[in-house]
């Protein structure tokens, strides 16, 4: 303010305008929004994970989670989504390097073991449900299965989208609009591998000690 | 009630005949009446052949300004059938006294108090807000649009969806009968089977997700698309709570969100979060939806209190006082609504020691906003004060919210609020917040920003008629609220057995008759400007001497908002234009940037509408259906990369020459 | 006395003829207490609300633009001094207030026994609280007098000057308990229990009901609280006594049924623990109780086996469905016998003692000075154990 002001006094006419178009480049605000949408998203598993932790050892006189979990698959599983990661970032590389046949391989290597990781987990909760620990049985199985399967869902969606952009690197190659979505998806990867070790801490580790 | 919907088909669900309220006159007519003035709008439309231009100009369009103005039509028209359900609940309890029963049973009181709670605030309130955020904010900053144009429409439609499904649990089924915030276990499958809650919840969500997107969008514009110059500390004030608001809109819907989902999975699957049996556990609903509903207020005051400080400041000819201190404040409450959720349910058995600490962090919260009281008043202070609308409701503003704030105060203390909660006088404390807070503010941003919007302003005399029936109005429709919460009644009531409570229902409803004058005079108001649109006129783009960027650009403002990005020098960035012999560029136009319509967000709304619907009702084919349709279009939507169009430099030379003969003829 | 001078300050609305400011004028210490403490509230508001009001007001007059007398200084828009002011001001209302918050919260806490039946009159050491256990049910009210041995439905005496200990809980879904002239209100929830501790100092009949909705028969879940002497309460008694009828478990899985606008009901006895069924939602034979279920939870669970261990739900007060997609609606079937399961309930640690017996007498804390006549309004709150209040 003072500044501006003295800039009049001493006859310097203000800039009020620019006379070139376009500070604004398309896209330049979609890291920043992905981002926020990612904490938003973080909030529902915050409130999932406050829900498992008030409600995750009221077994209604039911199992609980030691009768329940097999570690060494939740531990094949968390190592699935982990890989993942790594060969995400690894497409992520060379995307920058421009190497349009080495990101889609890479791509494909990370939906093969997201779709290792679904198939796990399908698997496990098949198992629970067939034994008879279902959703219904008590609200500790009810946030165990929201959790989890909320956690399901997102990579569920992550791999529809990966597969998406597959499809559209192949038709466009890596053009900068594609760039910016692999860019998103590979935070939203990565946010799901975290998100999985707070489930895989949270839920599975502490739950075999309890 | 519809006790035979135990049956459900394949093809319908639970829909059948009986879903229907044929039984309920007042519905029927109701019913009645809107669909003949929708068949008298459809019929309108068409016979004027004004489809295809909604459709091009308005439904698809991703210009902010027309989605601000549909955000606003949308919460007009709700606030109509939110002030309607007012009116019903206030002659029910005028009326059943001496053993009457009134006119409306409890299915059906029930229900109108529910949605008057649901309506009010998520689709009158919010729209409202959101619409006058989408409007000014990327004016005030510099911006041609908000960062997701896209998304912005999309959003838009998803508020839309979840009002028309509110609005069709009125004549096919019912609303939910719990309350507005559905506290389990009365909302869960066993005490409420019916259709109600699920309507609420998939309202809700639907609207919800729009939210939070618009939260997102209006974030980044803010941060991203500021104009040169304009640091976070020459922003706006009215930005700046907008800014706040929306963090709180995306820190906290999803809370909501989560909520539920959770609710809904207990309905649905039988899951046990909130049941009574099998280790689920009320209480941790009524905690989350707290946590979601107490930031909610604050992301209806917010910007309430930003108008009002744009408003004080022009009106007042005057820079706002304490700028810096008015940002801090907004920033401590925006954090502090997260520390105070336990102030709406003290009752429930919290320890002393916990009651204690939520209820003086509630305090603590009066603070910042007593200081945002003495800003304005000392924006006042020693200013040139021109009583046009927006002012006057400033004013009202100031002397109506602060006895709300002093009665919410009270509520905070844990022992006052054992004798209060759930009171009328209760009651009355939020509405005297919300109305004399919240909807003071947006009339008088609506006023105050209408010029902008349209080129022409609202007539002054009878604005200023309806503002006095409005004041006048809340408070005889009020006080005897606060009145009866002293007598310890309580609210939700259907009948009453003390006769002498009755003289003040029936105050309350004149006073309801009152606010009632209060919106016709409003909406006479408006048509009556339009009709007198050419005398109105301004010509200026900056009818009040306005301080702000958004009177530096014509009224209404181009598509393309500014020909040339301006650049910031000073918190009242169009009055140091004006000041420093800003000379408007008259030539040097080229192409603008900008992005390009798109059917994509009201077919996917639709199909969401489409979606809640089916859930609603069972009807588990369409559900499929409609989930698939969502995915599909969101992909195919991914497939179109053209997505942005150049508006030609000669379109730009058309209007800005049109702009300066305009100037010229004002100044003439 | 203090309060009384505070009380004279209460709004003159009271004049206004005919109605009744229960909230404003009650029968009860604790109501009374509370009443006092939104009077002080409201009067230290008032300290800032009033001037703010006066200011905003006159700055309105006097700074319109008609008048061209006024100081006009438009680019005047910030003064360090006033600052300071215009946020230390509401702040050392709130620390007022918030200090006098923590006290009366402490004091006035449901959960904590009383000390005291009116100002200056403390509890005798040989009295004990009458104990009543209230049910909120769809939609009606019962109370069961666990030392007298009945139970009522829509009605409830106690004696004067005799402190209550309410001990309460719900059938089915969320209501609050609430006797405006007696004490603040707390909910009754399902599965679960609050408490209450109050007194009521004057005879009479008032007025009872729930606080918070609670579906279709709200308005009518209505009762007469009487506060009789302790020969009219012997008299009341006796005349429930005379009712005859008996309040076994299945009486009460009779009476739970939803029922709008019930008349008063008295039975001559109650089941023991029916209350502890009630609250651990097992007054059906065979169904787990809530304390038999957290139990064997804090142990773990009960295994895979205990994954079949429920039967489908026949009884129903309600017309209750279940989810679409889920089982029928079942129960966990117990697997003690019902003596064992009521001598867990007796364990329930939920269900020993009052939070904190320790009167609490305010010494810890430094008076305000804000008080009329210097004398420290605290004490209103205080216990009479306090010299300065006598």
């Amino acid at each position: 303010m003072a500044s501006t002001i003295t800039a009049s006094q001493t006859g310097e006419a203000p800039v009020f305008y620019l006379k070139d178009e376009h500070p604004h480049p398309e896209g330049h605000s979609t890291p920043l929004g992905f981002w926020i949408y990612l904490m938003s998203d973080c909030l529902i598993f915050a409130v999932l994970f406050a829900i498992y932790g008030v409600l995750g050892t009221n077994y209604a006189a039911g199992p609980g989670p030691k009768d329940l979990f097999d570690l060494n698959l939740v531990a094949l599983n968390t190592a699935m989504l982990l890989f993942s990661s790594i060969t995400y970032g690894f497409a992520m590389l060379t995307m920058v390097q421009g190497r349009v046949a080495a990101t889609q391989g890479w791509l494909a290597v990370t939906a093969l073991f997201g779709l290792a990781f679904l198939g796990i987990e399908l698997y496990e909760f098949h198992h629970l449900i067939s034994i008879g620990a279902t959703p219904q049985r008590s609200a500790f199985l009810s946030s165990f299965f929201v959790l989890v399967g909320t956690h399901w869902l997102h990579v569920t969606f992550g791999t529809i989208w990966l597969f998406t952009l597959m499809v559209q690197v192949a038709r466009h190659g890596l053009i900068t609009a594609n760039r910016r979505r692999l860019m998103c998806l590979s935070m939203f990867w990565h946010f799901l591998d975290v998100i999985w070790i707070g489930v895989f801490t949270f839920v599975y580790l502490l739950g075999m000690l309890r | 009630m519809s006790e035979a919907s135990t049956q459900t088909s394949m093809i319908l669900g639970k829909l059948t005949l009986q879903s229907f309220p044929l039984h309920e006159p007042i519905v029927v007519a109701t019913f009645v009446v809107v669909a003949l003035g929708g068949i008298a709008v459809v019929g309108a439309l068409t016979y004027f052949r004004l489809w295809g231009y909604l459709w091009r100009e308005w439904f698809t369009s991703v210009d902010h300004k027309k989605i601000g103005i549909m955000y606003m039509v949308l919460g007009l028209i709700m606030l109509l059938r939110g002030f309607a359900d007012a009116v019903m609940m206030r002659i029910q309890q005028a009326w059943a006294f001496n053993g009457s029963e009134g006119y409306l049973n409890a299915h059906h009181y029930d229900q109108i108090f529910t949605a008057h709670g649901t309506i009010m605030i998520f689709f009158v309130a919010m729209p409202l807000v959101t619409g006058l955020m989408n409007y000014v904010v990327p004016l005030q900053i510099g911006a041609r649009d908000v960062s997701f144009p896209f998304l912005n429409n999309f959003s838009f439609w998803m508020t839309t969806a979840g009002a028309v499904l509110v609005m069709m649990s009125l004549f096919i089924g019912e609303f939910a009968r719990t309350g507005w915030l559905a506290y389990p276990p009365l909302s869960g499958i066993a005490y409420s089977p019916d259709v109600g809650v699920d309507y609420y919840i998939w309202a809700l969500q639907v609207a919800g997700v729009g939210t939070t997107l618009s939260g997102i969008n209006l974030i980044c514009t803010i941060v991203k698309m500021r104009a040169p110059g304009m640091s976070l500390m020459k922003m706006p004030i009215f930005t700046w709570t907008a800014l706040c608001s929306n963090v709180l809109i995306v820190a906290s819907f999803p809370v909501l969100t989560a909520t539920l989902a959770l609710l809904t999975l207990d309905r649905y699957v039988g899951t046990n979060f909130f049941t009574n049996d099998f280790g689920g556990n009320p209480m941790m609903y009524v905690n989350l939806i707290w946590i979601w509903g107490h930031p909610e207020v604050y992301i209806l005051i917010l910007p309430a209190f930003g108008i009002f400080s744009e408003v004080t400041s022009t009106f007042s000819g005057k820079r706002l006082f304490g700028y810096t201190s008015m940002v801090y404040a907004t920033v401590v409450i925006t954090i502090l609504s997260y520390l105070v959720w336990l102030h709406h349910f003290f009752t429930m058995g919290s320890g002393a020691s916990v009651n204690s600490f939520f209820g003086i962090t509630t305090m603590i919260i009066s603070i910042p906003t007593g200081a945002k009281i003495f800003n304005w008043l000392f924006t006042m202070y020693r200013g040139r004060i021109r009583y046009e609308e927006p002012m006057m409701w400033t004013v009202a503003f100031m002397l109506t919210f602060v006895i709300g704030g002093m009665t919410g105060v009270l509520l905070a203390v844990p022992p006052a609020d054992f004798v209060l909660h759930n009171s009328l006088f209760l009651v009355a404390h939020f509405h005297n917040v919300i109305i004399g807070g919240v909807l003071y503010g947006l009339l008088a941003g609506i006023v105050y920003w209408w010029p902008k919007a349209f080129g022409f302003r609202l007539h002054p005399t009878m604005g200023k008629i309806s503002f006095w029936f409005w004041v006048i109005g809340f408070w005889v429709a009020f006080t005897p609220l606060y009145v009866l919460g002293l007598m310890g009644v309580t609210r939700r009531m259907r009948v009453f057995d003390d006769p002498s409570l009755q003289i003040w229902f029936v105050i309350a409803g004149f006073g309801a008759a009152l606010i009632f004058l209060g919106i016709v005079f409003f909406l006479l108001q408006i048509a009556y400007s339009i009709w007198k649109r050419h005398e109105l006129r301004d010509e200026t783009g900056d009818p009040w001497d306005g301080r702000t960027l958004e009177w530096a650009t014509s009224s209404p403002p181009p598509a393309y908002n500014f020909a040339f990005t301006p650049v910031i020098h000073d918190n009242d960035a169009w009055t140091d234009m004006k000041r420093r012999g800003y000379v408007r560029p008259l030539s040097g136009f080229k192409p603008i940037h900008m992005p390009r319509n798109t059917g994509t967000g009201i077919i996917l709304a639709g199909i969401s509408l489409a979606l809640g619907f089916a859930l609603i009702w069972h009807i588990w084919w369409l559900a499929a259906l409609c989930f698939a349709a969502i995915i599909v279009t969101a992909i195919a939507h991914s497939f179109n990369y053209d997505r942005d169009f150049h508006i030609p430099a000669a379109d730009v030379v058309q209007a800005e020459d049109e702009r300066t003969r305009r100037l010229a003829g004002s100044r003439a | 006395m203090n309060r009384l001078r505070l009380a004279a300050l209460i709004p003159l609305l009271v004049v206004l003829g005919g109605c009744n400011f229960v909230v404003m004028a009650p029968a009860g210490d604790i109501a009374a207490q509370q009443r006092d403490l939104i009077v002080i509230s409201t009067v230290l508001m008032l300290l800032i609300i009033v001037p703010v009001m006066a200011l905003t007001v006159f700055f309105a007059w006097r700074y319109r633009a008609a008048n061209k007398e006024a100081t006009y200084k438009p680019d005047w828009d910030h003064s360090t001094g006033l600052e300071l002011v215009i946020w230390a001001a509401p702040l050392l209302i709130i620390i007022c207030l918030g200090a006098i918050t923590w006290m009366g919260t402490h004091l006035l806490d449901p959960y904590r026994k009383l000390d005291r039946i009116a100002a200056g009159k403390p509890v005798p050491e040989t009295v004990k609280p009458l104990e009543v256990e209230v049910v909120a049910l769809d939609w009606k009210w019962l109370f069961i007098y666990p030392e007298q041995g009945i139970a009522t439905v829509n009605e409830l005496a106690a004696p004067v000057d005799r402190p209550i200990h309410f001990r309460i809980t719900a059938s089915s879904v969320m209501n609050s308990f609430y006797i405006p002239a007696l004490a603040g209100m707390i909910y009754a929830m399902p599965a679960m229990q609050t408490r209450l501790h109050a007194v009521i100092n004057h005879p009479g009949r008032y007025t009872g009901f729930s606080a918070n909705y609670s579906g279709a028969g709200f308005s009518g879940m209505r009762f007469s609280f009487l506060g009789l002497s302790d020969g009219d309460f012997e008299g009341w008694v006796a005349k429930a006594k005379e009712a005859g009828g008996t309040l076994d478990r299945a009486a009460y899985l009779e009476l739970e049924r939803p029922s709008e606008n019930v008349p008063v009901r008295f039975f001559a006895s109650a089941e023991a623990k029916l209350f502890d069924a009630i609250r651990n939602l097992c007054v059906q034979p065979g169904k787990m109780c809530m304390s038999e279920m957290m139990a064997h939870d804090a142990k773990g669970g009960l295994g895979l086996a205990g994954i079949h261990n429920t039967l489908p739900l026949t009884y129903d007060k309600t017309t209750r469905r279940g989810a679409v997609f889920g089982d029928e609606p079942r129960y966990i079937a117990s697997i003690c016998t019902t003596e064992e399961a009521e001598a867990m309930m007796a364990q329930a640690p939920a269900d020993t003692t009052p939070r904190n017996l320790t009167p609490m007498r305010g010494l810890g804390l430094p008076l305000p000075l804000f008080s009329p006549r210097g004398t420290p309004s605290l004490s209103q709150l205080a216990v009479p154990s306090r010299p300065s209040n006598s």
